[in-house]
């Protein structure tokens, strides 16, 4: 008699070893930023040309600071997790675990790094 | 005992006819500028991040990168990220169709992949109008 049942067993040993989460997690992120990205580059696109001033004053706006802080953070995510996705693709072994390590420590650097940048302009 | 050692060879497999026997199709070249526009993006970011940071850390500082990033380097590097937000852009919205079962049929996902590029193209002149 088998204790465990056909699902049990099978969990675990698709292509991603986890489940769909990662593919659901794409498909959410993609359909927020599919609502924030235009109003971001139009945004980003008049800030750039401004001298000094000028950009510290249009993100120093609540509504473009929060914008651009929401915009760093979730790009950020579904950045990693798709780059994530690529190094699975073509590397394997330590050479994928150091890559997806690598992307991982980027994207979450690029994130700080930003929002400290939007703190101390907005605050 | 008179045993003879016997040579394992590897069976000899059929490969697949790959990138060099194919004949390029829209398919596959949608496909994979979508995860070249997506990864390439990081680019980008990092000059956006550093600009911020340059911002928020004085006037002087921020002339420095504001300059690089109006530079004739900068202009193509940023006009070329645009670009690619825009076509990664219109390449998401079609991976959420894919994704819902539509879309599938090959004349369909063929005219998907074109609109991707073309759109994309559109969409970076438009921006420029609209900034």
């Amino acid at each position: 008699m088998r204790y465990l049942t056909d699902r049990k067993r099978a969990e675990g040993k698709g292509a991603s070893h986890t489940g769909t989460e990662h593919h659901w997690y794409m498909q959410a992120s993609g359909a927020a930023l599919a609502f924030i990205i235009p109003v971001f580059i139009i945004a980003l696109g008049r800030a750039f040309g401004r001298d000094h001033a000028g950009v510290v004053e249009f993100f120093a706006r609540p509504h473009v600071a929060i914008l651009t802080g929401l915009v760093l953070f979730v790009s950020m995510r579904h950045f990693a997790k798709g780059a994530t996705m690529m190094i699975e693709d073509y590397a394997r072994g330590s050479t994928r675990k150091a890559l997806i390590i690598a992307v991982l420590s980027l994207s979450y650097l690029i994130t700080a790094t930003g929002l400290f940048a939007l703190a101390r302009i907005a605050l | 005992m008179a045993e003879t050692k016997r040579v394992v060879r590897p069976p000899v497999r059929p490969l697949s006819p790959h990138l060099q026997i194919y004949r390029p199709q829209m398919t596959a070249i949608s496909s994979i500028l979508t995860r070249i526009t997506g990864n390439g993006m990081i680019v980008g970011a990092i000059l956006m991040v550093w600009w911020l940071l340059a911002a928020a850390t004085g006037p002087d500082y921020f002339a420095f990168v504001d300059g690089l990033l109006h530079g004739w380097i900068g202009r193509i590097i940023l006009t070329g990220s645009l670009w690619a937000v825009w076509y990664h852009y219109l390449a998401g919205l079609r991976h959420l169709w894919f994704d819902a079962g539509r879309g599938l049929e090959i004349e369909t996902a063929e005219r998907l992949g074109w609109a991707c590029v073309i759109g994309s193209v559109l969409l970076t002149v438009l921006t420029f109008f609209i900034i």
